[in-house]
């Protein structure tokens, strides 16, 4: 899919601000998950700069497309690019974590406007994103649902269950990413408990699977516009990305799941990202 | 007794009247629709309901997602799945974000029978009493499970509703009036009070008829919402009569009878005692071996009345 240069040059603007945001987010805050947000941060910013038909002076506007973010621990990609839509103002991104913030350590739908389902237990959220989109089709409305997962949440067996009613009910309107970055916690998400094959698995559960590069923003539109033309059945968009994009000590280091920057360390993480 | 209806009969034949007046009641089970009686419903409005199959946790799930979508979803299964096997999507997906769900369960307590302790919820009022925000409801006979089920989906926010597999009797006429958080008086007496919820309620009339016998006036409290609780009843009740029975079908630790003294403790301590599973699993039997074997029924009653008393 050809990009207009100007739209192009838009996204990877914002995918720089919104990374440049998880990053000072997480060092003021002084814990929470770097990598997982970062590796996201082209997804999430072609979501809501470019697909999805949202309102920020409506946040629940019945007819908006909705987002889950059910891999919750990587909110502060998600609190970024509602901030920078207009959601709520840029400088709240600065209360993250702290003591009466609407920022929660996971996205909690009563607090934050534009956070559709609180998540944060692993595994819950495309159950959620199922609901939507079968009310989505009961009340004939043309909203898509869109839900990002975890490389290693879908180790958790209720993601199979859901995976199973999304092919069963046949939610066409309904698009996963699958943040495929092959780290969690305590490893190579192959040595910890190896979920693979990813494309293999979801296409015998029914899906339609798609593969792509994460942080290619080509591919991520180009994907999400096959998955609003396919029929019958939701998409999987398998998405190779890599944990901690953007930052270059923070790339590929399991390390940088859940712990954040020093002072000295955003400093420079900021300063690549500038 | 009169007329016997199962809970979970009435459950079924009130959603399916509630689906006609409202479009936005929607159906979820767990392959059990023709234990839990949503097939009812299933029958008359397929397309709003949705059997999710033998994934419990899944569906509370995808309840809630319907729920933030504007729906209103029932969703059901036997007690001890719904609270036990999806306890945390109850809990962070339902309860959490304060999401429209209701979770009709059936088969609660012992009374399940045959099937035995696996299936025999002994815990589930103690789980869904402990999550924030959460209503807890054990309607008594069929009456008040319909007027239950509408007050439920007139209420914004999560409910549990506890239901029976067998029949009990009618205690309620058609001119009962069922608030969420009020206690009923069932019969009047200033010796002792017997509250008590679901199954229990039938039992606790007939104890209080016994007791009557031997002159202890015994009152009669109707407790059918577990939370929140009716702690003016209650605290009426604890001066008025001075001792308390609590009656359960469902473990002593976490349920009812905790409830109350929980209240009372703090609110207007009086001797209370505890009728309800003593802290154990049930077994296979029939509902009527296994509560006269697990202390559930109306002798059990009497006899913690008359202990209740002469701690006074």
């Amino acid at each position: 899919m050809e990009l207009a240069p100007e739209t192009k040059a838009m996204l990877e603007d914002k995918a720089k601000r919104i990374r440049r945001h998880i990053v000072s987010m997480l060092a003021e805050a002084g814990s929470g998950h770097p990598g997982g947000s970062l590796s996201i941060a082209d997804i999430v910013t072609a979501l809501y700069f470019q697909v999805m038909r949202v309102d920020p002076a409506r946040p629940d506007w019945e007819d908006r497309d909705r987002l889950v973010l059910s891999k919750g621990h990587a909110c502060p990609v998600l609190y970024a690019a509602l901030a920078e839509r207009g959601f709520f103002p840029v400088e709240e991104l600065m209360t993250l974590r702290k003591i009466n913030s609407r920022l929660q350590g996971h996205p909690d739908m009563k607090k934050t406007p534009g956070v559709e389902m609180s998540t944060g237990s692993l595994g819950q959220g495309l159950a959620a994103a199922n609901g939507m989109a079968l009310a989505g089709k009961l009340d004939k409305k043309d909203y898509r649902v869109y839900v990002i997962l975890g490389d290693g949440e879908i180790q958790e067996g209720m993601i199979w269950e859901a995976a199973m009613a999304a092919a069963h009910y046949k939610l066409d309107n309904l698009t996963a990413f699958l943040d495929f970055n092959g780290l969690q916690i305590d490893g190579p998400i192959r040595e910890v408990m190896n979920p693979e094959p990813l494309a293999e698995k979801w296409a015998a559960f029914g899906w339609n699977v798609l593969t792509i590069d994460g942080h290619n923003f080509e591919e991520i539109l180009a994907a999400v516009e096959k998955a609003k033309a396919t029929r019958g059945k939701p998409t999987m968009i398998i998405a190779h990305t890599v944990k901690g994009k953007g930052v270059s000590f923070m790339e590929n280091q399991v390390g940088w799941h859940g712990n954040a920057p020093s002072k000295e360390q955003a400093e420079q993480a900021l300063a690549e990202l500038a | 007794m009169t007329e016997k209806i199962a809970t979970r009969d009435a459950y079924g034949k009130a959603l399916a009247e509630l689906g006609r007046t409202n479009p936005d009641i929607v159906v979820l089970d767990a392959d059990l629709s023709k234990s839990t009686k949503t097939d009812v419903f299933a029958k008359e409005f397929p397309e709003r309901f949705f059997d999710m199959g033998i994934a419990e946790a899944n569906m509370i799930g995808t309840a809630a997602g319907l729920a933030a979508a504007g729906k209103i979803p029932f969703a059901s299964t036997f007690a001890v799945f719904a609270t036990g096997r999806a306890f945390d999507q109850v809990r962070n997906s339902v309860c959490y974000p304060r999401l429209n769900v209701k979770i009709a369960a059936t088969h609660a307590g012992l009374t399940v029978g045959e099937d035995g302790a696996s299936h025999q919820s002994v815990e589930d009022i103690a789980l869904m009493r402990a999550l924030p925000g959460m209503t807890v409801i054990v309607p008594a006979d069929g009456v008040e499970t319909r007027l239950a089920v509408q007050a439920a989906a007139a209420y914004k926010g999560p409910v549990y509703l506890r239901l029976g597999r067998p029949k009990v009797p009618v205690i309620f006429d058609d001119n009962y009036r069922f608030a969420i958080g009020k206690a009923a008086l069932l019969r009047e007496g200033q010796d002792v009070t017997i509250v008590a919820c679901g199954y229990m309620v039938g039992e606790a009339l007939a104890a209080a008829e016994t007791l009557a016998g031997e002159g202890v006036e015994a009152r009669v409290l109707n407790m059918s919402t577990i939370k929140p609780i009716d702690t003016e009843a209650l605290v009426k009740a604890a001066r008025e009569t001075g001792a308390l029975v609590t009656a359960e079908e469902h473990n002593i630790i976490g349920g009812l009878g905790s409830a109350v003294a929980e209240v009372l403790a703090e609110e207007y301590p009086v001797p209370i005692i505890r009728v309800g599973i003593r802290d154990t699993f049930g077994e296979s039997g029939s509902p009527a071996d296994l509560l006269k074997k697990y202390g559930l029924t109306a002798a059990d009653i009497v006899e913690a009345a008359r202990k209740a008393v002469a701690k006074k």
